[in-house]
């Protein structure tokens, strides 16, 4: 074997004193080969992303690497200049960043961005960059290159501006590509694309790629070999498949078991009772534009029917912006339907008013996404988990005494009751946000994407713990995800929606084993690590 | 919130400013004891120099200790500061709040309510209200209020926007809190900290525009003021200089503590603004 293309050894960062630890990644070594992919994986806060930093030079001021070698082109990249390592960075090594969406001037057409890379090095005069842009807007995909190198960025998508970024790092043929969680914003079709295109690229030009994740089913599928860090320190670093099905590390072992599981569960027939939730032909549409401007419809959802058996968890999926959270919204009336009728219970809920509607807020409850966003920050957390009873009139008293009930129920110490949210993780966060929405005793829980912005260890308790509330207490679920492992593993029936409309709905077996939309057939296909969960068994 | 308080002890400018600020706090508490007797009467031979043992800041034109001026017109400028502030961020508050909550035409009507009085020079409107009603410390606390509670609507309006749309606030509609709750308890002390910042500018700035109406000779004719006795030294400024010079310091170093506490806050809000700052 020749001389790896990169080589990290030792690599230690400093974090500014008075932090949970003193380096944010310390003794980190490993070698990346011409032509290969190595996944860097770990959850937020393991010094993945610092890694990647310090090898393109972008480390904060507040973070120096104090230790460690990174060599290069037979060059220590830590002991370069500025001027130097601007030389490199763009010409050999290039970067593809997360955020698609603010990675690019927004007032510069893409092909001026990717002809201002080559310009940066003196590289060929007006004519011939924009030639070169042409060329390489073709090469990562991007539909009629001679017309989108004239584009503005907002005129284009997420997943042809993550190519567009793509194209801008290939733009000087660099040796290698670092790249930072470039899937994570994109919607699951887009990233199966992405990552194909990532694929390509590594095999038609023997790029040697730096791919730092989160997601075991992205590193699945594409890894060569996988280096799992922790708490800022390489953990195991090995061969794909042998870290996938036989990983050494204690670690790896449960960051692998947390990851959900693909399985086509079938599940018994409900026998036939009235539906406690009932949605009949709801719409929703919104109105662009203000008292100057022409007002445009946006179908947000269009005439969607589901119906949820008492007791059953029923998962809706789709990518962002198919209307999935505005239906739930709908049901717990933070949306007006525009049309339609939904009934809980038998009772028709919509056009009532608000003073109405309150009873059924006991009944129907819902669990938030974010857990930065949804506590309110100036609230102690008993507080916020007795809100609701207070409301609907329980004393004040009681009320927070069943809260400290509910703070152990859902997993947590009793005395976090007296605290601020700030002091919580976000796991944490998601476990009050429950005990809030539990604290009514609700029938009916609305989770809207309750587990997508956690990390992959603690998604999986979370959603065991949901689970196991929704047993214990005999809740009936609408559960909204983007993740069809997630809604695999949670759901007795999945619906899939999309551009506002239920294309689908089905038990999990029957939606992974014979969707018969084209639409779920596209969404199964693009989930990434396939291959993989075949072999998990 | 300790972070805050020490944040905010950190910062030299802010301290120095609550030093200030405090010492003419007192000076207007206790002003029957610390100059007894009625600023408006004669106290002494008129034109005494300044540093006169007798009179050490001097007397003015028609005899008046120009330190008991200054000691009485501490109160009104700080009721006037006060008083108005208070009014115009009760108005501001909740025409903002309203606004940013309720968005759609009630939004569109309310802005452009505030935008008719932005509209409008707010020195000129505040002596238009004075020299309509009498010139009282009342009318001139409402006067000084309308000129100047735009600006806080329109920052309120913002921050409720930004609220309103936060998933605790959605959360609490879940709950079924009615309007008033969810206004009063979950958005509104998250909006607080701009309130604030604000409002200690804008004693400042009510403060000089009361002396500024004072100046001109639309104070309340029964209290002493600064901004009175830098308008009757002016005529006599060669001859006399400090009868107008000493109440003229007292306002500068008054509305300078005010803007440095302001930035103090401001900066103990914000650590992340201030350190790339000081980096």
């Amino acid at each position: 074997m020749s001389a790896p293309l990169l080589s990290v050894s030792g690599l230690t960062v400093a974090l500014p004193p008075g932090g949970d630890r003193p380096h944010a990644v310390e003794d980190v070594g490993f070698d990346l080969a011409r032509g290969e992919i190595l996944c860097i994986v770990g959850e937020s806060g393991s010094g993945k992303s610092i890694s990647a930093a310090a090898i393109m030079g972008l480390l904060p001021r507040r973070l120096p690497a104090v230790a460690g070698s990174i060599r290069f082109g037979g060059r220590d990249l830590l002991r370069l200049g500025k001027e130097e390592m601007r030389a490199i960075r763009g010409r050999e090594i290039a970067m593809v960043f997360q955020e698609p969406m603010t990675a690019l001037n927004p007032i510069m057409p893409v092909g001026q961005q990717i002809a201002e890379v080559m310009e940066a090095h003196g590289e060929g005069d007006a004519a011939s960059r924009r030639a070169r842009a042409i060329e390489l807007l073709a090469e990562v995909r991007i539909p009629s290159p001679e017309l989108a190198v004239d584009a503005y960025p907002f005129r284009l998508s997420g997943g042809q501006r993550q190519r567009v970024m793509i194209a801008m790092a290939l733009a000087l043929r660099p040796s290698l590509l670092v790249c930072d969680e470039p899937t994570t914003a994109l919607d699951v079709t887009t990233q199966a694309q992405i990552l194909a295109l990532v694929r390509d690229l590594q095999a038609t030009r023997g790029t040697g790629i730096l791919f730092v994740t989160h997601d075991f089913g992205v590193v699945a599928e594409i890894a060569d070999r996988i280096a799992v860090m922790q708490h800022g320190r390489i953990v195991e670093i090995g061969a794909r498949d042998e870290v996938l099905s036989r990983p050494r590390h204690d670690y790896t072992r449960r960051l692998i078991a947390a990851v959900p599981r693909l399985a086509g569960r079938e599940v018994a027939p409900r026998p036939a009772e009235p539906p406690l939730l009932a949605i009949d032909g709801v719409s929703k549409v919104f109105w662009r534009g203000g008292l100057l401007s022409r007002r445009t419809p946006v179908h947000a959802v269009r005439k969607a029917s589901l119906s949820l058996a008492r007791g059953e968890t029923l998962a809706l999926v789709g990518e962002s912006g198919s209307g999935k959270s505005t239906l739930a919204r709908c049901v717990v009336r933070l949306v007006e339907p525009s049309e339609g009728e939904i009934r809980i219970g038998g009772t028709v809920v919509t056009g009532i008013s608000q003073r109405a509607f309150k009873p059924f807020r006991r009944r129907a409850q819902m669990v938030f996404q974010d857990p930065f966003a949804s506590l309110n920050p100036r609230r102690r957390v008993g507080e916020i988990v007795a809100e609701g009873p207070i409301t609907h009139g329980t004393p004040r008293a009681e009320a927070i005494a069943r809260a400290r009930e509910l703070l152990a129920l859902v997993g947590l110490d009793p005395a976090a009751a007296t605290r601020f949210p700030h002091e919580f993780s976000g796991g944490q966060r998601q476990r009050i946000g429950l005990a809030r929405a539990l604290a009514l005793e609700p029938e009916l829980l609305v989770a809207d994407e309750p587990v997508s912005a956690l990390d992959v260890s603690v998604q999986a308790q979370v959603l065991a713990l949901i689970a196991d509330m929704k047993k214990r207490l005999g809740l009936t679920m609408l559960f909204i995800t983007h993740d069809l492992r997630v809604a695999s593993e949670i759901a007795d029936r999945i619906a899939v929606m999309r551009q506002g409309e239920i294309v689908e709905t089905g038990t999990p077996a029957a939606i992974f084993t014979r969707p018969a939309h084209p639409y779920t057939r596209d969404l199964i296909a693009a989930i990434p690590g396939r291959g993989w969960e075949a072999a998990r068994g | 919130m300790s972070g805050f308080w020490r944040r905010f002890a950190t910062n030299r400018g802010a301290v120095a400013g609550c030093v200030v600020f405090a010492l003419v706090l007192a000076m207007a508490a206790f002003a029957p004891w610390i100059a007894p007797g009625d600023p408006w009467s004669m106290a002494g031979p008129p034109r005494t120099d300044a540093f006169d043992p007798e009179h050490w800041l001097g007397t003015d034109m028609l005899g008046r200790d120009v330190w008991a001026t200054i000691v009485h017109g501490a109160r009104v400028s700080l009721l006037v500061g006060g008083g108005a502030t208070l009014a115009a961020v009760l108005i501001g508050v909740s025409i903002g709040a309203v606004a940013g909550y309720l968005g759609g035409v009630a939004d569109d009507l309310l802005m452009r309510f505030t935008e008719f009085f932005q509209s409008i020079p707010s020195f000129i409107l505040a002596l238009l209200i004075v020299a309509i009603f009498q010139p009282t410390v009342g009318s001139i606390v409402v006067a000084v209020a309308i000129v100047s509670w735009p600006p806080v609507a329109r920052v309120v309006r913002a921050e409720f926007m930004s609220l309103r749309s936060r998933e605790f606030v959605q959360a609490a509609v879940v709950l079924g809190q009615g309007t008033w709750t969810i206004v009063l308890r979950q958005i509104l002390p998250n909006a607080l900290s701009p309130i604030v910042v604000l409002s200690s500018f804008m004693v400042a700035t009510a403060i000089l525009l009361e002396a500024a109406l004072s100046f001109l000779g639309l104070g309340d004719p029964n209290v002493m003021s600064w901004g009175f006795m830098i308008g009757s030294g002016r005529s006599t400024i060669r001859i006399a200089w400090w009868t107008s010079v000493f109440p003229g310091i007292a306002l500068f170093l008054t509305v300078l503590s005010l803007n440095l506490i302001g930035e103090g806050i401001s900066d103990a809000l914000n650590p992340r603004l201030h350190e790339r700052g000081a980096a």
